[in-house]
């Protein structure tokens, strides 16, 4: 029965490498449907089939990206596409500070610069739902939102002073495969402004109708889960030519039929 | 989905020629401010030419247009009328934007009627230089038919309202400018910031009201100031 089973999960596996060919470098997420913490109706969403990059975009990465695409560059980007703090942390247009590791994850980053880079290499930034979709897997469930100990380890991480400056891939890798989700730095999606919560940049909106058309619809359907929270919350107070410190990126990619 | 590869191919390629644009130049400046868009050697002193900078794109491009004009995007639009523009094809003229969508049932007819009352208080020699853009958020139903009914309806059909249908990614990046959030909360349905922008003939934000029914002074103002 055992080895059936076995075998039976290896034909699986096969069968699936077969199917999707997997892109260097990203893993295969298999889509589902799931309950966010901020949903549309606050009820399900479905996530498609996808890939997504295991770790965020690296310094170095980022180095190639604006060799090759030179409007990117710090000295050249215009005003409407990135603030003043765009590649704070790089001593010109082609070359990080000496402080800075290439292998971190690049950070001081605008929305717009984040989704040019995804869009240069054939993929785009994960939607919300699907960023939240894999982040809410650990080392061995698809779903470890009920465990106490993952949202320790995720409110552990938050209080962790300069976590940027950490070289990608050295928390545990989750069951999809991907790395740094948690513990390194926070990431843009593709849809924050969809996020409609912000008690700082907006006035406390919450349920005033009077700035959002249909916000009462929108309500925390688990106030428990804290750190997904402070996340839809960052998101809410992010503007897309915002350059931060802990603030990165990593792109996903649709998977073709 | 093809589509939206394709779409996203193009966008890239569009920055590719754009770092395509090296030019080369004597280090000599043997003939002056002669360039060369390849390498090679001077035909006066025979020196390697060197690659010079371009340093338009701080200030103005070649169109004219600054570092944060809004006509910086280039994503393509369908009018009502059923032209396809981009945002640059609307230069020239005092910009009042808001994003919308026709089947909104809550604020939308507010912020429609909010528009109407700063149209109402701006002169008519005012208004040829002013253009009333409504953006819609909900790409997949505002089709340019839909927005043509609905600007008729409305009595929003005169020349100096301009109704836009985008693409899904064209419209985000559009409201992230504006700084405009917005969320689809069920099939018909979206949750959105309410926002009215004023614009300079460059593309350039110049004011914006925030919420419903507010007191619109300043948006006049903005809009007496740049249309006189």
């Amino acid at each position: 029965m055992k080895s059936q089973a076995f075998r039976l999960l290896f034909v699986l596996l096969v069968f699936q490498t077969v199917l999707y060919s997997q892109s260097e470098g990203m893993a295969f997420i298999q889509g589902s449907r799931y309950i966010p913490l901020y949903g549309r109706d606050s009820t399900v969403v479905e996530v498609k089939d996808f890939e997504m990059d295991k770790y965020p975009v690296t310094n170095a990465e980022y180095v190639d990206f604006v060799k090759k695409y030179p409007k990117w560059q710090k000295s050249k980007v215009i005003k409407l596409f990135a603030d003043d703090s765009y590649l704070t942390n790089w001593k010109n247009d082609l070359e990080l500070k000496g402080s800075e590791n290439s292998s971190s994850p690049v950070t001081y980053v605008s929305w717009f610069a984040a989704k040019a880079y995804c869009e240069c290499q054939g993929k785009r930034l994960p939607t919300v739902d699907e960023w939240e979709y894999v982040a809410m897997a650990d080392e061995t469930t698809k779903d470890a939102r009920i465990k106490p100990s993952y949202n320790e380890q995720i409110l552990a991480w938050y209080e962790a002073p300069r976590s940027n400056e950490n070289l990608i891939g050295q928390t545990p890798k989750n069951v999809w495969g991907v790395f740094d989700l948690h513990g390194l730095v926070w990431e843009w999606t593709l849809d924050f402004n969809s996020v409609l919560i912000t008690g700082e940049s907006r006035k406390d909106v919450d349920k005033d109708s009077n700035l959002f058309c249909g916000s009462a619809a929108v309500n925390a359907t688990d106030l428990m889960n804290y750190a997904a929270f402070m996340r839809y919350a960052i998101r809410g107070s992010l503007k897309a030519k915002y350059s931060m410190k802990n603030l990165g990126f990593r792109c996903v990619k649709d998977i073709n039929e | 989905m093809l589509f939206m590869v394709v779409m996203s191919f193009s966008a890239c390629n569009s920055k590719r020629s754009d770092s395509d644009l090296a030019v080369y130049q004597c280090p000599m400046e043997c003939e002056g401010d002669k360039t060369y868009n390849k390498k090679g050697s001077c035909p006066v002193c025979k020196m390697d030419l060197q690659p010079i900078e371009i340093e338009d794109s701080t200030i103005l491009d070649e169109d004219g247009i600054s570092d944060e004009s809004i006509f910086n995007l280039t994503s393509n639009w369908n009018t009502e009328e059923g032209e396809v523009i981009q945002l640059e094809d609307l230069k020239g003229k005092t910009l009042a934007m808001v994003m919308i969508y026709t089947t909104c049932k809550a604020a939308c007819p507010r912020l429609v009627a909010d528009m109407r009352n700063i149209e109402s208080k701006i002169p008519k020699e005012n208004i040829e230089d002013l253009r009333f853009v409504l953006v819609s958020i909900d790409p997949k139903i505002d089709t340019p038919t839909r927005l043509k009914e609905f600007a008729i309806e409305n009595e929003m059909d005169g020349e100096q309202w301009t109704f836009l249908q985008g693409t899904e990614s064209g419209v985000r990046e559009f409201a992230n400018v504006l700084a405009v959030k917005y969320k689809q909360i069920s099939p018909m349905d979206f949750s959105h910031s309410n926002i009215i922008s004023v614009f300079n003939p460059e593309g350039e934000l110049i004011h914006q009201q925030e919420g419903l029914g507010v007191d619109n002074k300043e948006t006049v103002q903005a809009i007496l100031d740049l249309t006189n």
